[in-house]
């Protein structure tokens, strides 16, 4: 098949780039600016054998999400910061039980119920610090729709290979704007699916098989899921690698946490992306920027540097793991100062402080989105 | 030395952390019968539970088996079995992680005639956490957080409200029926649809103690006692700490949520 040219919003292009990265799985509560997601896989999964199912709420979602992983499905959800909310607890279970699964968060104005429609860059922290007690995920954050039907992809792909929750941060600017979206030919989309446990399920070999064991390179443990005859076990308390609950032990405790941040966090060069624009030589300002402000941000960025200013862009696309190596490399090579653009209050700006010095927050305090020509006043006035 | 029942158990993780007396044993002992019986793969059995001690139970039987969120094992379940139907999904959970936490879950599973066994072990206070008022906890009983005498907290009747939202298979027994009760599974094991057990289970180390019940064979004769086995509506189950009717009150055939579900993709592809 040859490629496609569509013209979707953000909320297709990622619900398009779900079904072809091979969920078959759906699982969600409807909630504006998400609820197209939802629509298209209504419409779409049952015609490739896939499932469907609007649920009660959001915790049933998500719960129903983690269930159908572990019955060998790739599964998604898709809501925003409310929902997210509701879901904290069940993200902690994900993690605690290595479940892949994607989470869509279309951000709107928050806190609590906000306004519907409207964008804010405000749950960039709420999805690393959901639930209790230590763990890791990971978040990719689009700047354009071509971009959304990418990550998506690649949502799925690192959720299948480190067995972890993975969000999907999209702007409701993106989620709700129309562009060009290129698909490419299915022979140029790179699928990964989980790791299965060698060998097959006999009575003797499901006496040795340990659920949990890491593979020791990658600390992923290689997943059966339910009905392969391996008898294995999803376990919300602690345990230990048969998967058994070791609340009175400790030790076995303690590595399996350390286990569940290090398999992110001793991988993270294999999983962080970001995107630097006009950043090749040395600079006095430098712009760090996220999503659809980014975008914004390079437009004012392009016509200051018209102006002789020597500023670039630095655009985390992975906002966890966080690109703190790349970004503290551009950085030693800017001499003056480093903004922070983003349309909430600092939750970027909190991760460039610890890795940069001289970082000044410039918060877009309006759900109207700024034009490039209010961005560029706004760093003109700080110069 | 090796007991009939070893194949279904998965014996490393034995001793159980119930305590004497406490009625999750038979519940245990009722599931891995009537999977003899019914004759099921054990390869093709999922049992989902949530938090309490009846939760626990998804670690002692060698089936698939997952310990969830509290309050979330139905839609964990769910999942699973929309994903691989061919799986004999159960839940069993206690009366707070069925009925309090999860209560929502409950009536939206029943109500979708969703394929799935639900056992709910109703020992009438939160027992894990040591003796908090649950929705079943009888009025005029001692918890610690009824420590006058609940008055205020009336309890739920189980049957009748998963028979109004309308589960295919709806039945009531205690822990002083394990026959009863494992005749009852094993029926559930050869029908679809959404299928509801409440077991009225005994917490002699908490509920016991608080409310001077004099222990476990006691609190077994006083379940016999005030319990009755009837063949009534629904709306007749009666539940009190004076009077338990037990039984099979609704027993149906009505498609099941995953033959519907069949349907519905023949739909899609038609269109």
């Amino acid at each position: 098949m040859s490629r496609r040219v569509e013209f979707v919003h953000g909320d297709y292009a990622c619900a398009m780039a779900a079904i072809d990265a091979g969920c078959r799985f759906f699982a969600g509560y409807p909630i504006t600016p998400s609820t197209e997601i939802a629509e298209y896989m209504a419409r779409e999964l049952p015609k490739v054998g896939g499932v469907f199912i609007q649920f009660e709420d959001e915790l049933g979602s998500i719960m129903a999400v983690i269930g159908a992983s572990w019955a060998g499905l790739k599964a998604m959800t898709a809501t925003s910061g409310p929902g997210i909310c509701l879901m904290a607890e069940a993200i902690g279970f994900a993690a605690m039980t290595e479940t892949p699964c994607v989470i869509v968060d279309v951000q709107r104005a928050g806190p609590a119920t906000g306004a519907a429609t409207r964008p804010w860059q405000g749950d960039l922290q709420q999805v690393k610090w959901l639930s209790s007690g230590d763990y890791e995920i990971i978040a990719l954050y689009p700047w354009s729709v071509q971009e959304t039907y990418s990550l998506t992809i690649d949502a799925f792909n690192l959720a299948e290979i480190y067995r972890v929750p993975v969000f999907l941060l999209l702007d409701a600017v993106i989620g709700h704007m129309r562009e060009k979206l290129v698909i490419p030919p299915k022979s140029q989309i790179k699928i990964v699916n989980r790791k299965k446990p060698k060998g097959s399920p006999s009575e003797d070999s499901r006496k040795t098989f340990k659920p949990y064991a890491p593979d020791p390179e990658t600390l992923v443990p290689p997943m059966a899921c339910f009905g392969e005859g391996w008898r294995t076990r999803c376990e919300t308390s602690a345990h230990d690698e048969r998967g058994l609950p070791a609340d009175n032990r400790p030790d076995v405790h303690g590595a399996l946490v350390k286990r569940l941040c290090d398999k992110i966090r001793k991988n993270r060069d294999k999983i962080v992306k970001w995107d630097s624009a006009f950043s090749e030589s040395d600079l006095d300002y430098l712009v760090v920027s996220v999503g659809f402000m980014a975008r914004i941000c390079k437009a004012a960025i392009s016509n200051l540097r018209e102006e002789g200013l020597k500023i670039g862009l630095f655009r985390p696309i992975t906002v966890w793991p966080f690109p703190d190596k790349e970004l503290r490399e551009i950085s030693n090579r800017v001499s003056k100062k480093i903004f922070v653009i983003e349309m909430n209050y600092g939750q970027v700006y909190r991760e460039v402080t610890h890795i940069c010095r001289n970082v000044e927050l410039i918060p877009w305090l309006s759900y109207e989105p700024p034009t490039p020509h209010d961005i560029e006043s706004l760093i003109g006035e700080r110069i | 030395m090796r007991h009939p029942l070893d194949e279904c158990l998965r014996l490393e993780a034995f001793p159980t952390i119930w305590c004497p007396g406490c009625g999750n044993g038979i519940v245990l002992g009722a599931i891995a019968r009537a999977l003899k019986r019914a004759n099921v793969d054990l390869d093709k059995v999922v049992l989902v539970t949530g938090i309490g001690c009846a939760g626990r139970m998804a670690t002692y039987l060698y089936t698939d088996n997952a310990h969830v969120l509290h309050g979330r094992a139905i839609p964990f379940a769910t999942g699973v079995k929309l994903a691989k139907p061919e799986l004999e999904v159960i839940v069993v959970g206690g009366d707070g992680d069925i009925l309090a936490i999860g209560g929502n879950h409950l009536i939206h599973a029943a109500r979708r005639n969703m394929d799935l066994i639900v056992i709910m072990v109703n020992n009438q206070i939160y027992g894990m956490t040591g003796g908090q008022v649950a929705p079943t906890s009888p009025l005029g009983v001692y918890t610690t957080t009824t420590p006058y005498g609940n008055i205020t907290e009336r309890p739920f009747n189980a049957v009748k409200l998963v028979a109004a939202a309308g589960a295919n298979y709806v039945a009531r027994w205690t822990v002083a029926h394990p026959m009863q009760l494992t005749l009852s599974i094993e029926a559930c094991l050869k029908k679809k649809g959404f299928r509801f057990i409440e077991v009225v289970s005994i917490c002699p180390t908490i509920y016991g103690r608080l409310n001077r019940l004099g222990g476990p064979p006691n609190m077994i004769k006083v379940l016999k006692k005030v319990s009755i086995v009837k063949k009534v509506p629904p709306e007749e189950a009666e539940i009190s700490a004076e009077r338990i009717v037990c039984g099979v009150f609704v027993d149906k055939d009505e498609e099941g949520y995953i033959d519907k579900l069949r349907k519905y993709k023949e739909r899609a592809l038609r269109t």
